[in-house]
């Protein structure tokens, strides 16, 4: 591939460095599926309305197709792959999975980056910090209801560690 | 390891298992079931909260290039020209295609008698494909996009249906405008029934057109080997998208293998492949190396799609004891721009549902220029529920009588639509609305909102709907296979998708239960036409019922066979043998028993590989699920806001198989359903440009999180129907959202008074009503 039009950025990915020569239009998303391989974050719209690409920069969850990869230089990154111990599920994994939180489950790995991000700010939150939370996040198959109860499940799973 | 897991053992929790059925038998239905029925997360959760699935638009082959489609910006127009030179130029271009390469010189149907071009000259529909591109990145694949140059006529367009046959509107094909002949349908007399009756009523009714989107784009990764073509789809039914791109590409069936282990949703839009399959597959065959082709979101919006928009009326006729004497009934609808069952079904609940001799329904099913629609969940129920279950209701209150005693006084027992009025195996609509009604404490709500003071501006209302699915019953083809290996483990496999419906979790279950063996040690593998057997694709309600009695009969199979061998290790007739808790045992004599993973028959063959096929439906006999809803709301009279407090759903589906997974298919069924009442529709513009105004999440708005009812509740009506198969379990995808919309608007009149016919029932179309209203008084 042609360079001359390419930026080096290094990203910080799940905990390890990445050196990646960049188009500067490339967005986070785009890097992580397509030249990384970590496709739990979903293309949906390209357009940030369905959050299926939500992962977390510096705790924080973000559209990863809105989000330029050479401006996610220097944060740290956190995708859904990264939220798992080994092979071991997250607590927040084992809730969706214990609520079946999901049916398709492609919208998953965004809910639960977005739960996750709620937790890490704020660990016992309401049922309305719940939906608040979420509602950057579609759900086709309407599975809200057992995410609400996935996350609660979570706030307990984890207050208890 | 635990003991139970030892190497070498029969992986049991201990559980007996159903009696064995001799060879060619009927098999019992399942008496005291041990996993069906119960409460199982599914066998690939961890997969799908892991990030381990792959979905088709996740999968990323060697040496693979990304494909994008030039679209036609008008809703109709005629290409004199297409410059393709600038793009073949560009960085990154490896393919580009379009009307003039000869690979692409094919033809594709939409019905016997219509079929176009692959790549036509005459686009009918905004979005229509016109040129493809591949290249080293989705991004350099739009750069050449962007730069194909196209001349084209630009003509005049017809974009709302209810102008399509209206004198001078433009013709979209050399026919005119109308699909077919109108379709009608009528049973006794209803000019006779409306004389019978106390009370007529006449109203018009319609429902905007509804879009799909589910989360994972339409699209597929295609690649050859040699002259295999091997094709990764987001799909609800491989052996669909095999078929269909056979025969566009003249190949044979052998030469096309289709994969498609996960997909991000599909609601219906997924059961057929799109022309973007066939054309990733000639961009791969071009560039000699692997293409992903997955469509954008906007492109979803405009080719991949809808539920049509109804226009509807419905005169009816009761009496004042409940007795529906007439329905007649009048739909026009559109498929878009070729044959898509534009009116499909719309009447099928006014002709059925209820008790009525005397019913005429119409059908006009017009072309216009935009997107054909594909079949989505439930076709022309949610639509029909609309307007017939509004009118019941209004009927209730003409004649004083409760919603629902007006229902349960109309239930059929057989389908009066059907030819021989044959009688459904089961119908659950009785206890759906009795239960329902008793679980939701209809009458005590009811009571507390008639007593309650209204002061300010919020008022509440409660509502129901029921209705009843034309399919749900499944029926062949279908074949599924269950190894047993030595070891006791079972491999079961079969061609159905799982849409996300928990499929393979009730097959696991179904084969857990049949065989004893642990839900976790039973591997699946599915959709793949290159490797599992023949399903047809995932929809309508119809795949538990068609998969799940296939998956029992090879599961016995495999009973059948292992009891035979252990008869020849213990030297006895088979016929006493009895399979449970991981041995073979005679009932008669203790002594003769062995371990399953001990029989010598089984150690010599590997394994044991039974074979089930989906059995006929019983001749003469309707298998349809039923279902009511029933919900509160809360109106701002002032601004129109209506928030939703609370959703129960009630469905006979026959047996409940996994309660965990189905209780999600009611909420999710009900999430869509809301979104079909109260904020979806396409919007074209109509009198301007003809364009599709608001195609993106952001304009298009599904419901959210924030939309949900704070509490929902499940009941499941828990017959099961011996008579529908030998699992007893009809399908539940499509009930579960077809009666929504119109409990909410029932609930809205309930608080308001206000009737809401038309869809989306939102702020401004309330205020707009309550202004209209207050000046009436």
């Amino acid at each position: 591939m042609d360079s001359t039009n390419m930026a080096r950025i290094t990203l910080r990915i799940n905990g390890k460095t990445h050196d990646l020569l960049v188009e500067p239009r490339w967005s986070l998303l785009f890097v992580l599926r397509e030249r990384l391989g970590l496709t739990a974050a979903k293309m949906g719209c390209e357009r940030g309305e369905c959050g299926a690409c939500t992962v977390l920069m510096d705790n924080l969850p973000r559209y990863a197709c809105m989000t330029l990869a050479v401006e996610a230089e220097g944060a740290d990154i956190l995708t859904l792959e990264g939220l798992m111990a080994g092979e071991a599920l997250s607590a927040i994994q084992e809730a969706f999975l214990e609520h079946d939180a999901f049916q398709c489950g492609y919208c998953t790995p965004g809910q639960i980056m977005a739960a996750e991000g709620l937790l890490r700010t704020s660990p016992d939150p309401t049922d309305e910090e719940i939906r608040e939370s979420l509602s950057g996040n579609l759900c086709r198959c309407g599975a809200y209801t057992h995410i609400f109860q996935a996350v609660r499940r979570a706030a307990e799973l984890r207050q208890k560690t | 390891m635990t003991k139970k897991e030892e190497k070498g053992a029969y992986y049991t929790e201990g559980l007996s298992v159903p009696e064995t059925p001799e060879p060619g038998e009927v098999p019992k239905p399942w008496s005291k079931p041990q996993v069906i029925g119960t409460w199982r997360p599914r066998v690939d959760a961890y997969e799908r909260v892991s990030g381990s699935a792959i979905y088709p638009s996740d999968l990323n082959l060697p040496h693979m290039l990304y494909g994008s489609i030039l679209r036609c910006p008008y809703p109709h127009a005629r290409i004199r020209k297409v410059n393709m030179s600038r793009a073949e130029r560009l960085p990154g271009v490896r393919a580009v295609i379009n009307a003039n390469t000869p690979e692409a010189d094919l033809y594709w149907s939409y019905s016997k008698e219509v079929r176009t071009k692959l790549f036509d000259p005459q686009c009918r529909y905004e979005g229509e494909t016109i040129a493809a591109v591949a290249a080293e990145t989705p991004y350099q694949a739009w750069d050449a996009v962007r730069v194909i140059h196209v001349e084209y006529d630009v003509l005049p367009f017809v974009a709302d249906e209810r102008k399509a046959l209206q004198p001078g509107a433009p013709q979209i094909h050399d026919g005119g405008n109308l699909v077919g002949p109108k379709e009608t349908y009528s049973r006794g007399n209803v000019e006779v029934g409306f004389v019978q009756a106390d009370v007529v009523l006449e109203e018009r009714y319609r429902t905007e057109c509804e879009l799909h989107t589910p989360l994972e784009l339409h699209g597929c990764v295609a690649h050859w080997e040699g002259d295999l073509l091997i094709i990764h789809e987001s799909t609800q039914g491989v052996y669909g998208v095999q078929s269909k791109v056979a025969q566009v590409l003249g190949l044979p069936l052998s030469k096309v293998r289709v994969i498609g282990h996960y997909l991000g949703g599909g609601f219906g839009s997924k059961l057929q492949p799109g022309k973007y399959t066939v054309i990733a597959a000639l961009l791969a065959k071009k560039a000699a190396r692997p293409v992903k082709l997955f469509l954008t979101r906007e492109e979803t919006y405009l080719c991949a799609g809808n539920r049509p928009p109804a226009n509807m009326r419905l005169k009816a006729g009761v009496k004042k004891d409940g007795t529906l004497t007439a329905l007649d009934f009048s739909v026009t609808g559109t498929g878009g721009a070729y044959p898509a069952g534009g009116t499909d079904l719309v009447d099928w609940l006014i002709r059925d549902l209820y008790t009525c001799p005397n019913v005429r329904t119409e059908k006009t099913d017009v072309y216009i220029n935009a997107g054909p629609a594909r079949p989505f969940r439930a076709p022309g129920h949610p639509q029909g529920s609309w307007a017939l279950e509004q009118m019941l209701d209004a009927l209730a209150e003409a004649i004083e009588m409760d919603p629902i005693e007006l229902r349960l006084k109309n239930v059929p027992s057989y389908s009066q639509a059907r030819q021989g009025n044959p009688p459904y195996t089961a119908t659950g609509l009785k206890e759906c609305l009795e239960q329902g009604a008793h679980v939701f404490r209809w009458n005590e709500r009811r009571k507390q909102i008639k007593d309650a003071e209204q002061k300010g501006p919020l008022r509440r209302g409660v509502g129901v709907a029921s209705c009843l699915w034309n399919g749900g019953g499944g029926g062949p083809p279908s074949t599924v296979t269950v190894t047993l290996f030595s070891d006791g483990t079972v491999n079961l496999n079969m061609g159905a998708s799982d849409i996300g419906t928990g499929t393979k979790t009730v097959m696991a279950m179904v084969a857990a239960e049949e065989l004893g063996v642990r839900m976790n040690m039973i591997r699946i593998e599915h959709a793949d036409t290159g490797t599992t057997q023949y399903a047809t694709p995932s929809g309508g309600s119809k795949t538990v019922p068609t998969e799940a009695p296939a998956v029992r009969s090879a599961a016995i199979h495999v009973k059948q066979q292992l009891l035979q061998m252990a008869a020849d290790d213990l030297q006895t007739d088979s016929s006493c043998l009895r399979l449970g808790k991981g041995e073979v045992f005679c009932e008669k004599e203790a002594s003769k028993r062995i371990r399953v993973s001990d029989i010598s028959g089984l150690k010599r063959q590997g394994v044991v590989i039974g074979v089930g096929y989906r059995g006929p439906n019983p001749a003469g006999k309707v298998i349809n699920p039923f279902a009511a809803q029933f919900c509160e709301v809360e109106v701002n009279i002032k601004t129109g806001e209506v928030k939703i407090l609370e959703f129960l759903g009630a469905n006979e589906s026959g047996r409940v198989m996994n309660h965990l997974t189905y209780n999600n298919q009611v909420y999710g069924g009900i999430a869509m359903g809301i979104g079909f009442a109260m904020t979806e529709v396409r919007i074209l513009d109509a009198n301007r440009t003809g364009k599709m105004v608001n195609k993106n999440w952001h304009d298009y708005k599904l419901p959210t999180a924030l939309d949900m009812p704070r509490h929902m509740e499940s009941l499941p009506i828990d017959i099961p129907d011996p008579e529908a198969n030998i699992t007893g379990a009809k399908g539940l995808g499509e009930p579960v959202t077809i009666p929504t919309a119109a409990a909410i608007a029932n609930a809205v009149y309930h608080a308001t008074g206000i009737r809401v016919r038309e869809t989306v029932l939102n702020p401004t179309r309330l205020s707009i009503l309550f202004s209209e209203h207050s000046k009436e008084k």
